[in-house]
């Protein structure tokens, strides 16, 4: 009976993390595809997952009251987010990175810095300060099995998630759009030379990450159906951990990273509290990101599907 | 005889009329603008120490730390542990502010340790978490032993003594009334002073051409003779205990202390500064300490009630328009001058040739 009961947590914690890792994984994408080609951190990409969130928001409430059924104004609020973000994404790239290309490498990271401060307060400006909740505007079940529930929401969000990745997949190494990427990564300047045009491909890269964060932000908001202006940071730093500890610059290492540390975090705080006998409890959650990131990096910096990383001085 | 001309014959002269523009400062400050701003000075003094430690380990020696303000939050809550009522304890400064230097250069050994073999941006990632790991045990460790009396913080903070004499109340000296704004002025500017000595003299040191050496190219540097891993921990903790110190005076002079005054944003203000004002020069950073320190309270303080005065209500909260501003400028500042609004006269002659190169 006792050992019943310990299962169907167990089953709940990794469920739980499932649909952390899930989300993880989307914003992860993000990073890794900046970063694979321009070897960059976007620090402003978790503001981005923000700004997707809080637009979504905004639309649903603007649509809430005009007859549309709920599923499409969902579905209308989810567009209308992605391609503001898409947008935002471009921007960002235009007017922070593009320019700083061949300056110092310490130049593009102040600027992402900048670009993350100016959104958060932007948003703080334009939002509030306050949490929004999301409108409930889709019926929510919860289904059981095994001892563990999950509501529609939840699946939903392994589902897309799921889908979002492979479709990414499938783009990347089918598509000669795809393939124009990989060749970038490799090497902008024989890209350049191969016909490649880089600042396009840089351009899409940072077009497909932001739509990818502002689904995630939908995705991650729905799930705590709650919005705030603040919600990005910590989510784009975890995403980040996500994305070294798969490995940088490696698609599927991002997704598997992302679920990874989703597992890792939720059954870690689940357990934390038992193992410590009440010392440390579940409000360490946080840390484990950040632990498994050094340890990750100290023992396999390279991550666990990356390749050898080059030393750039 | 002109004044240039006048200090060109004795350049002590230019030394005696800064010294005494420093020394009238806060009254002159404090006449004009109120004691608030002697204060607000106080502050760009104690980061304009913060700045130079962070400058040894980003400027000097090229390593990227995002979570530099960790330090200074070991050096406050040492600080706050033994000289305050929570645990009953009250350490003399004389014994607290080397105890931080060191508590705090033993931190930065432990982080670089295990972190030196990683390069630039991963490096930046591993102190920004380490960074909030320590925010985040200060948060929590109020409870089931209650340590750092968590999210409250640490009230009651004694001030800096001298002998009888404390920073914390007005002290009478030859007639003159010296509030406790004043004697924290002082008091930082001495240390501040002594920081800045400290870092010119290290950067033309051996220790320092090892730094700039490591900085520009790792492996020439190994193959030159450079222990690089001693070095690059040598400027790792060395930057941490000037971050420790100045995190004990913080804690003196505010005599309060919680873990959300040393939030990611502060890692990154201090890294702004060194950045703006120029990486790896003292004076740059200096001028980046002191503008980024000042600017952005002058902009609290006019913010409000201009607008009150255009559009006869405060449309945007001042604190918000002042870290927008923050952001819009460090992305501006970047885009027009990416190696700093003072750049070292070193550094350029090495950047030059490097475009030489890259030019072949």
């Amino acid at each position: 009976m006792l050992v019943r009961a310990h299962l169907s947590i167990f089953l709940q914690q990794v469920l739980n993390g499932l649909v952390l890792g899930s989300v993880y994984g989307l914003v992860a994408l993000g990073y890794t595809m900046v970063y694979g080609i321009l070897g960059l951190i976007n620090f402003a990409h978790g503001e981005v997952v923000m700004v997707g969130a809080l637009c979504a928001l905004s639309a649903m409430t603007a649509l809430q009251g005009s007859g549309l059924p709920g599923f499409a104004v969902v579905l209308l609020a989810l567009l209308l987010a992605v391609l503001a973000c898409m947008a935002l994404g471009l921007a960002i790239e235009r007017i922070a990175y593009r320019p700083l290309r061949r300056a110092p490498r310490l130049a593009p990271l102040i600027t992402a810095i900048g670009i993350s401060i100016l959104l958060q307060n932007l948003a703080m400006i334009l939002w509030g300060r306050q949490y929004h909740s999301f409108p409930p505007l889709l019926p929510v079940h919860t289904l059981h099995f095994g001892g563990a529930s999950i509501s529609t929401v939840q699946l939903a969000i392994i589902l897309v998630s799921g889908a979002l990745m492979a479709g990414l997949l499938l783009l990347v190494h089918l598509s000669s759009l795809g393939r124009a990427m990989r060749a970038t990564a490799e090497n902008p300047q024989v890209a350049g030379l191969m016909g490649v045009n880089v600042d396009r491909i840089i351009a899409v890269t940072f077009a497909i990450g932001s739509g990818l964060a502002a689904v995630a932000g939908v995705l991650v908001s729905a799930n705590y159906s709650v919005a705030h202006y603040y919600m990005g940071f910590l989510l784009g730093l975890k995403a980040f951990t996500a994305a070294v500890l798969g490995g940088i610059g490696n698609l599927a290492g991002a997704m598997v990273g992302g679920v990874l540390l989703g597992l890792i975090e939720s059954i870690g705080a689940g357990y934390l509290g038992d193992l410590t006998d009440g010392f440390l409890g579940s409000n360490y959650q946080d840390v484990f990101a950040f632990l498994v990131l050094i340890i990750v990096l100290v023992l396999r910096p390279r991550g666990l599907l990356g390749e050898r990383v080059a030393e750039r001085a | 005889m002109s004044l240039p001309e006048a200090l060109r014959r004795r350049p002590w002269v230019g030394w005696v009329l800064c010294a005494v523009a420093l020394a009238l400062l806060p009254f002159l400050v404090e006449a004009g603008l109120g004691r608030t701003w002697v204060r607000i000075l106080d502050f760009a003094l104690l980061y304009l120490m913060l700045a130079l430690g962070l400058n040894i380990v980003v400027g000097f020696a090229g390593l990227l730390d995002l979570g530099y303000i960790a330090f200074y939050a070991v050096g406050a809550y040492l600080w706050a542990l033994l000289a305050s009522p929570q645990f009953d304890l009250h350490l003399p400064f004389w014994l607290l502010l080397p105890l931080g230097a060191l508590v705090a250069g033993v931190f930065g050994l432990l982080l670089g340790a295990p972190t030196l073999r990683l390069r630039g941006d991963y490096l930046a990632i591993v102190t920004l978490g380490f960074g909030e790991i320590i925010r985040i045990f200060l948060n929590n460790l109020g409870a089931p032993i209650n340590i750092t009396n968590g999210p409250q913080g640490i009230a009651g903070i004694d001030p800096l003594r001298l002998g009888d004499w404390s920073f914390g109340r007005t002290q009478h000296l030859l007639g003159v009334a010296l509030p406790a704004t004043h004697l924290h002025y002082y008091g930082f500017l001495v240390l501040a002073l002594g920081t800045m000595f400290v870092c010119i003299r290290l950067q033309d040191s051996r220790i320092g051409r090892a730094w700039a050496a490591i900085r520009e190219d790792e492996v020439a540097a190994q193959a030159s003779g450079i222990n690089t891993r001693n070095v690059k921990l040598l400027a790792f903790s060395l930057g941490a205990s000037f971050g420790g110190v100045a995190g004990g005076l913080f804690a003196s002079l505010q005599g309060f202390v919680s873990p959300e005054s040393f939030s990611l944003l502060e890692s990154v203000s201090v890294l702004c500064m060194v950045v703006l004002g120029g990486m790896g020069h003292v004076a740059g950073v200096v001028l980046g300490a002191l503008m980024l320190s000042i600017l952005p309270e002058a902009l609290r303080h006019v913010a409000g009630p201009l607008q009150q005065k255009l559009f006869g209500q405060v449309l945007v909260d001042p604190e918000s328009l002042r870290l927008l501003l923050f952001g819009l400028s460090l992305v501006l500042v970047m885009l027009v001058r990416p190696e700093g609004l003072w750049p070292s006269p070193l550094r350029r002659p090495e950047k030059q040739s490097d475009e030489a190169t890259a030019a072949d």
